[in-house]
């Protein structure tokens, strides 16, 4: 059982401050590291895959601190966000490289590859391989040691449909093993697919923690903004203030349309067009207007 | 103190097919102003020496170890490949050592190595000059791998800077500012093949002792340094 360990960890560059007073702890089993771009998710991975060192505060593995500790990686697979993997070589030569870096051989390359099914392309170079399958070595790369904890930095990108489910599901595996396995990402449904547990980092502050039905909850019960455009606004407007589940409507003259503000989003978007067709009213436009990621999130931390 | 894996790594990327080009201009334009001077003049124990010393020594040598010694390891730590290295329990002097050993080795084999060939073909090696030349190119490689090695860690731009060295100081600010020249690789590598030529076909200005030991301090100091910074190399995430 491998845990790591996030104790008060502050990083800032300069003056900015890119995560900021990051206490947690990751166990078993699979957890996402949820956030928007330039939350400060690397700046965090970098710290827990001892590559910075924190400003403040410490990272330990099972008690043991992972900055300046080369041992460490005996216990760790990295899977880094950036592409740079020594083009030159072919998949095959990268991974037993990276075996032999920890002592092993061709035998345990060989496993990994088979693991993340590249045996196919193993002997092509690595600079004629799509993103997937560079995704695909880096993993062979990470798991060749079979470490206890795993830190996959945005392991998605770019990668297509099948090769995600592929891949979601081969973490979901680790996870059953009962290896500590982190991923970051910026796109909720990922998280949301795979995760057991969710850690929410908004703008270098950890915003929420737990599992994910806790924090979709929260996502859900949030006030939800529409811009909706009917045959008749003012009636639309009047039927809708009725219920409960409509806190707010603001008719905007510049727009020629509503805005609507919704408490309880479950029970509004059954509400609305029940509501246009009982008064005969046609809707034209009914659009989300603050669906953003960003707007979910400042709510998190607002929450 | 030596990793294979690392060695293998680092070879193959110093010697991929367009480094492995640039390495060998300068080396080839020795070798054919070599053969040029002698089909005209003849051979000539000054001219050998002015060669090898005013081009050889003073320009090949130093731009083959900026190339070889800040490739050892800049491009890795550019594209963020070295993670590989450095996420695995691998002590960090290691990778510093081994990716030394190999700068030294490149550094070597594509400067001393024609050195010694244009001494031949100027003038078949007459009064050791051109053992004394493959000597200093030798010894200069080995302390020019280390210093540029080391700037590959620390700097983005070590590549511009290292030719700045090379150019700059080594060959134009050391023949204007006689102090410059205390500091200066050349000078100490200079000293060592004086002593192996008996003749005043090679001058330096330091003395074989002063030479020898800046020699190695400098090797030294800047590898264990390179070790450092290497430990606490922090790699930004794109963010």
């Amino acid at each position: 059982m491998t845990t790591l360990n996030i104790d008060h960890v502050s990083r800032w560059f300069g003056n900015v401050v890119a995560v900021n007073d990051v206490t947690m702890t990751i166990g078993p089993g699979v957890t996402g590291l949820l956030g928007p771009n330039g939350a400060g998710k690397s700046t965090l991975i970098g710290m827990m895959g001892g590559f910075l060192a924190p400003s403040t505060g410490s990272v330990t593995l099972d008690g043991r601190p992972v900055w300046r500790n080369e041992q460490i990686y005996r216990h760790i697979g990295i899977v880094p966000e950036r592409e740079g993997m020594y083009d030159f070589l072919t998949g095959r030569e990268f991974v037993v490289a990276n075996a032999e870096l920890h002592g092993l051989g061709a035998k345990e390359a060989q496993r990994a590859l088979a693991t993340v099914e590249m045996e196919y392309a193993q002997d092509r170079k690595i600079s004629t391989y799509s993103k997937g399958m560079r995704q695909r070595v880096k993993m062979a790369s990470a798991l060749v040691h079979e470490p206890s904890l795993l830190l996959l930095d945005e392991p998605f990108n770019g990668m297509d449909p099948r090769q995600r489910m592929q891949l979601m599901e081969l973490l979901r595996r680790m996870g059953d093993e009962g290896r500590t396995v982190l991923f970051s990402s910026h796109i909720l449904e990922e998280v949301e697919q795979l995760a057991w547990h969710i850690e929410v980092i908004v703008a270098g502050r950890h915003a929420a923690s737990g599992d994910f039905r806790k924090i979709r909850r929260l996502m859900t019960d949030r006030p939800h903004r529409y811009l909706v455009r009917s045959s008749d606004d003012r009636a639309l407007a009047a039927a809708l203030i009725a219920d409960p589940s409509t806190s707010g409507i603001e008719v905007d003259h510049t727009e020629g349309a509503l805005r609507v503000q919704a408490v309880d989003f479950g029970r509004f978007t059954t509400l609305l067009p029940r509501v246009a067709k009982d008064h005969g009213i046609r809707l034209l436009t009914v659009s989300p207007s603050d669906e953003s990621l960003e707007s979910v999130f400042s709510y998190l931390v607002a929450a | 103190m030596y990793d294979p894996t690392v060695a293998r790594l680092t070879y193959r990327a110093l010697l991929g097919r367009r480094r492995a080009l640039i390495l060998g201009i300068l080396p080839a334009l020795l070798i054919v102003i070599s053969v040029l001077v002698r089909a005209l003049s003849g051979t000539d124990d000054q001219t050998a020496s002015d060669l090898l010393g005013g081009f050889g020594l003073a320009t090949m040598v130093p731009i083959i170890g900026v190339i070889a010694g800040t490739g050892a390891i800049g491009p890795e730590i550019d594209d963020g490949s070295v993670v590989y290295l450095l996420a695995k329990p691998v002590k960090r002097p290691t990778i510093i050592l081994t990716k030394l050993f190999v700068a030294i080795a490149v550094t070597m084999a594509f400067s001393a190595l024609p050195m010694m060939i244009s001494g031949l073909i100027l003038n078949g090696n007459g009064q050791q000059v051109a053992v004394a030349y493959t000597v200093a190119a030798l010894v200069a490689s080995i302390a020019y791998a280390a210093m540029f090695l080391l700037l590959g860690t620390v700097s983005r731009h070590a590549v511009i800077f290292g030719l700045v060295y090379a150019l700059v100081w080594e060959a134009l600010f050391g023949s204007l500012v006689s102090g410059a020249r205390t500091l200066s690789v050349q000078q100490w590598a200079l000293a060592v093949a004086k002593k192996v030529t008996d003749s005043d076909l090679v001058t330096s200005d330091v003395s074989l002792t002063t030479g020898t030991v800046l020699l190695v301090v400098v090797t030294v100091a800047t590898t264990w340094y390179a070790g450092q910074k290497l430990r606490a190399l922090t790699l930004a995430g794109e963010e």
